[in-house]
């Protein structure tokens, strides 16, 4: 009875309530969109995009508008400057957005630590899923529902493009439209997440759940699945540890992130797994069949 | 004559402004085959892509009866990917548009019959990154045949293939050009080339065009591979040398 009272405490406090539901419901769709994140290596640029935005939260701030309106002005600006420093080809695309993120996290450290700006940079860095609002929730179910609805219409394409982007093109597809499409839906989940996490710890909630079920899950749809369980089961892990050894909630959960995937990345897959769910074949190599 | 499944009149293509292939003018009739020669960075890779429509001529024309369907090199797949060879054949039925709904039960049959024609009915659910190279090559073409396409462009199909899987995936170009449809098959093999309709010789340039018989002389031959090409002694015909250098293809 103590055990169990001990993991429901948190969910008696509405605050910790409120923060479980605001990471469960972005971290289902995160842990999802992070698998074609990963796949289409777009680490680098999400960890970026999340970083380069801090101005736009730290503006957002100084001027009492919504964080979420801050964060998507930011992720624009951000992705509009990276995209034109990564095109200088004496220098390179990595250390042109290099330098383009540094300088838009010094801006927005810059604004932060202003004498008249509120004390509000640690929250902006590191989250703060203890103080989420009504308005966050809403944002983080539309992002949930609309993510949702988008991965499924878009995960044949999203495979085909995974697998060879050439043959996806001869197909019919927009190689370039489906990576803008993917980089919007990143922005967006970005753009809600950095309420919780922060522009810090963001990248934990894209990048962990993937690192933490790939070579477990056979499937891309099950490594999708999975990959959403593991991010709201982090979250609930997270908030769990916050409530009781009063740490910082957004550190907790990214925390329990990063421990899922160093998990998952140690731990052999099994061999079945590791051949997509199909049934053990025998001998390995079939023989090929004879001409017709 | 046939009615013509492609044309490329003066063509040109280059790459941030430095020109990779000029002045290429042929045209192929339905169900001709089409033997691509020339060495790495010769510009095989850059005709294709020039048909696929990926790259934009920057001069001349392309035109093609169809959308053209593409067997890359499985070198160029995501072989840690984890889909199946029946998820690869489905692929191919983007083409018909419905990109956001599941595959249908047309779909799916579709696919199955396409791998049972390329002999890997019984492998349809096993992972592509587990199959042979002969396999893997037999499942991208088991995708083409799903998108039904007019025109197929080939790139080294028979590269590091198995010996059962190249008498298929030979009898299976005679099969599809029965059918009418139009082959181009990028090809470092110059003996093999005289088995097509057509042979188009390629070095940064069209070197030359036409019959079998009337383009593979030695000096069309040396004009298109240079230092690479070896001339066997008694007329026994000419191999290239060359490096699978594809991040340099062109």
């Amino acid at each position: 009875m103590e055990a169990i009272d001990f993991v429901l405490d948190p969910l008696r406090s509405g605050i910790d309530r409120r923060a479980l539901l605001e990471l469960a419901m972005v971290g289902s769709l995160c842990g999802a969109l992070g698998f074609w994140v990963v796949t289409e290596r777009l680490t680098y640029a999400a960890e970026s995009l999340s970083h380069g935005l801090l101005p736009g939260l730290v503006l957002a701030a100084l001027a009492g508008a919504p964080l979420l309106l801050g964060a998507a002005g930011g992720a624009l600006v951000a992705a509009a400057l990276i995209a034109f420093a990564a095109r200088d080809a004496r220098i390179g695309p990595d250390t042109g957005t290099a330098v383009a993120v540094a300088g838009l996290v010094g801006l927005g450290a810059l604004l932060a630590l202003a004498p008249a700006a509120p004390q509000r940079l640690q929250e902006l860095l590191f989250g703060d899923p203890l103080g989420v609002t009504d308005a966050d929730l809403v944002a983080a179910a539309a992002l949930l529902l609309v993510g949702a609805a988008a991965l499924t219409a878009l995960h044949r394409p999203f495979a085909a493009l995974a697998f060879d982007a050439a043959g996806a093109a001869a197909a019919g597809l927009r190689p370039a439209l489906l990576r803008l499409a993917l980089l919007v839906l990143l922005a967006a989940a970005v753009a809600v997440a950095v309420q919780g996490l922060g522009a810090l710890l963001v990248l934990a909630v894209l990048v962990a759940p993937p690192v933490a079920v790939r070579s477990h899950a056979g499937t891309p749809e099950r490594a999708m699945l999975a990959g959403g369980a593991v991010a709201a089961a982090a979250a609930v892990v997270g908030i769990e540890v916050s409530f009781h050894a009063h740490s910082a909630a957004g550190a907790s959960v990214a925390l329990a992130l990063c421990t899922a995937a160093a998990l998952g990345a140690a731990v052999r897959p099994s061999r079945r797994a590791a051949r997509g769910g199909a049934p053990r074949r025998s001998p390995r190599r079939a023989p090929a069949s004879p001409a017709r | 004559m046939s009615a013509s499944a492609l044309a490329v009149e003066g063509a040109s293509a280059a790459y941030n402004g430095t020109p990779v292939l000029t002045d290429v003018s042929f045209s192929v009739a339905s169900g001709q085959s089409v033997c691509v020669l020339g060495p790495n960075g010769g510009g095989k890779t850059t005709l294709f892509r020039l048909l696929l429509g990926e790259l934009e001529p920057v001069e001349g024309s392309v035109e093609l009866s169809g959308r053209p369907a593409y067997v890359a090199q499985t070198e160029r797949t995501r072989l840690d990917f984890p889909v199946t060879a029946l998820d690869v054949a489905l692929m191919g039925t983007l083409a018909r548009g419905r990109w956001w709904l599941p595959p249908s039960g047309s779909d799916q049959r579709a696919a199955r019959g396409a791998l049972d024609r390329v002999g890997l009915g019984d492998q349809a659910g096993v992972r592509f990154g587990e199959l042979s190279g002969g396999q893997r090559q037999r499942t991208l073409l088991a995708r083409a045949l799903v998108q039904d396409a007019p025109v197929l462009l080939l790139d080294e199909p028979l590269s590091g293939v198995d010996p059962a899987s190249a008498t298929l995936i030979t009898e299976l170009f005679r099969d599809l050009r029965a059918e009418g449809r139009t082959l181009l098959v990028a090809s470092h093999d110059v003996e093999s080339a005289r088995t097509f309709d057509l042979v188009l010789c390629l070095n940064g340039r069209q070197v030359g065009f036409g019959a079998p018989a009337a383009v593979l002389d030695r000096p069309t031959l040396q004009a298109t591979y240079g230092h690479e090409l070896i001339m066997l002694e008694g007329g026994g015909g000419a191999v290239t040398v060359h490096h699978h250098d594809h991040d340099h293809e062109h």
